[in-house]
């Protein structure tokens, strides 16, 4: 873990209740440059809220976030995109009508890549298939020129961490990834995601597959009703009592 | 070949079937036919690339017929500039007019389009301003017939190509995009209001030529601009021609528009007839003469090449 790098969000006390149920009370922590986060908790526990939170996707009642030194946690949901913080959704939304590569030309044709590639970028469907490529859609199989619609699960996964990509990140918030996949097909991502760490990305993690997660992530983050209940190295944080609690209830302790 | 003769075969029918016209009621016929078309075409755009349901026709009519007519009659400009500016500046308005609606997601979009009509109408007929329920009418006309006809034609045409060329280019895949999935695409950074507002003026100045183009047509202008029918019909004949095709629209209204006219003989039956038969087609053809056309031609590709 690299603790002496800058800080590069900074999450302080966010607070969210919707009605009478609070989704994320208080909770606040760091995420430092090229460090993996993973956010852990059970079902219900807060998590994707958190995410909204710091996306802006909703608003939240109470709190701040900063990145880099800046606060940005009363801008729009696309400006903080643009900025660089970007978030795959749980329940993958693309746009069904397009096909796969076509999906990309959104992100690639936004302000943020526009700005970061100086005006042109090229050749916008030749880079779309070069990033699809990269990330397991077999050109030779012509699976990016497919229509989004006929993907199965496994591809439209890949194809929201595509899209995080081609925005060129400098957070990657990935909303359950793993989720709904079968094992093969989480063993091919788990790479995926080592190498995105291997470049120097900044990673937060939400995932239910706790030991798939600790092999990436450097530093867990554990919610119960919207609570921070736990925070440390994933080896400290599983042996946590009030984790395992969360997890087990109270009776598994015994 | 197989891709060019659809595109010359709609082509050489604009320009052949003005001239194939008897009476000059008939080649009225085909002037309205064809503001039909583009309020039509306007509709598919707004509703089917960017998932604006927009119900908004009378109101860039009767934007654009009013600029144009009180620019004419007033400030004595000739047609070549008041459609131009009605075109441009009415797209400017109703997109204004529009833009409090633009952010939200739900059917806020349909209702507000349908009532500004209502409410600009009312407007002006209660402050008797541009006219009041008069209208103004003396205002200067075409040349002739021919001009007329072509004009509009050429118009059509130009946007059709034009609108299909767009909805495959960047800015297009953005608004189809948005209709997919409006927050996927705040999730890339990109601003929805913005180009919400884009397409929505590109839709507005479609409709504000319109307008603009009729009231030059009729020599007049008046509350008749922000008739429901603006509205309802270009719906119309969009389901008939087939949603999504851009063309569709056309066709549809190449159906649609002739049929009321038939249908006057009925009288007042003419209105339940022009619903039965929008039914049937709703009923046994949902996805539209157009979708349904390019299908068979598909297939017809195959069967060449056996």
């Amino acid at each position: 873990m690299k603790m002496n790098e800058e800080v590069l969000l900074r999450v302080r006390g966010l607070f969210k209740s919707f009605g009478g149920v609070t989704a994320v009370a208080n909770v606040s922590f760091d995420l430092r440059k090229g460090e993996t986060l993973g956010i852990i908790g059970p079902n219900g526990s807060g998590k994707t809220t958190l995410v909204n939170l710091i996306t802006r996707f909703v608003k939240q009642d109470l709190g701040e976030v900063f990145f880099k030194g800046k606060k940005i946690s009363h801008l729009k949901a696309y400006k903080i995109a643009e900025m660089g913080i970007v978030r795959t959704f749980q329940i993958m939304r693309p746009f069904y009508t397009l096909p796969a590569f076509k999906n990309l030309i959104v992100p690639l044709y936004s302000p943020r890549v526009r700005k970061i590639g100086g005006g042109k970028l090229g050749d916008r469907d030749a880079v779309a298939i070069d990033i699809l490529e990269e990330i397991g859609f077999e050109r030779d199989a012509y699976v990016p020129y497919k229509m989004a619609s006929s993907l199965p699960l496994g591809y439209l996964k890949r194809l929201e961490l595509a899209r995080c990509l081609a925005l060129r990140p400098e957070v990657i918030i990935c909303d359950e990834i793993f989720s709904g996949l079968s094992m093969a097909e989480i063993a091919t991502m788990v790479p995926l995601m080592e190498r995105l760490q291997m470049e120097g990305k900044t990673i937060i993690m939400i995932e239910h597959r706790l030991r798939e997660l600790f092999r990436i992530v450097d530093h867990v983050v554990v919610l119960n009703f919207g609570a921070k209940i736990a925070e440390g190295l994933p080896e400290e944080v599983i042996e946590h009592e009030e984790v395992k609690k969360a997890y087990l209830g109270k009776k598994g302790l015994k | 070949m197989y891709l060019i003769a659809p595109r010359l075969f709609l082509i050489l029918a604009m320009v052949v079937i003005p001239l194939v016209m008897p009476s000059i009621y008939h080649k009225r016929l085909i002037c309205l036919l064809f503001i039909y078309a583009l309020l039509a075409i306007s509709f598919d755009f707004l509703t089917n690339y960017v998932g604006l349901v927009c119900l908004g026709g009378a109101l860039f009519m009767g934007v654009g017929g009013y600029i144009a007519g009180s620019l004419n009659a007033m400030l004595g400009l000739p047609a070549v500039l008041t459609i131009i500016v009605a075109t441009l500046g009415g797209a400017a308005i109703c997109t204004i007019l529009l833009l409090p609606c633009l952010p939200l997601r739900g059917i806020y979009f349909a209702i507000v389009t349908l009532v500004y009509p209502l409410l600009l109408g009312r407007i002006i007929e209660a402050t008797r301003i541009l006219g009041g329920t008069d209208g103004m009418p003396g205002l200067s006309t075409y040349p002739s017939p021919w001009v007329d006809l072509y004009l509009v034609i050429g118009v059509t045409a130009f946007l059709l190509f034009g609108l299909r060329r767009l909805v495959n280019e960047d800015i297009g895949l953005v608004f189809r995009g948005i209709k997919d999935n409006d927050q996927t695409v705040t999730a890339c950074g990109v601003n929805i209001t913005a180009y919400r507002t884009r397409a929505v003026y590109i839709a507005s100045a479609i409709g504000c030529f319109a307008g603009a183009y009729l009231c030059h047509l009729y020599g007049w202008v008046g509350l008749s601009f922000f008739a429901l029918d603006f509205s309802i019909i270009p719906i119309a004949a969009a389901i008939v021609g087939g949603m999504g095709t851009l063309v569709g629209p056309l066709l549809g209204s190449a159906i649609i528009v002739p049929l009321s006219e038939i249908l006057r003989a009925f009288g007042g039956l003419r209105i339940v007839f022009y619903a039965l038969i929008l039914i049937l087609f709703i009923a046994f053809r949902p996805e539209g003469l157009m979708n349904y056309f390019q299908r068979k031609y598909a297939q017809f590709e195959h069967w060449i090449e056996v």
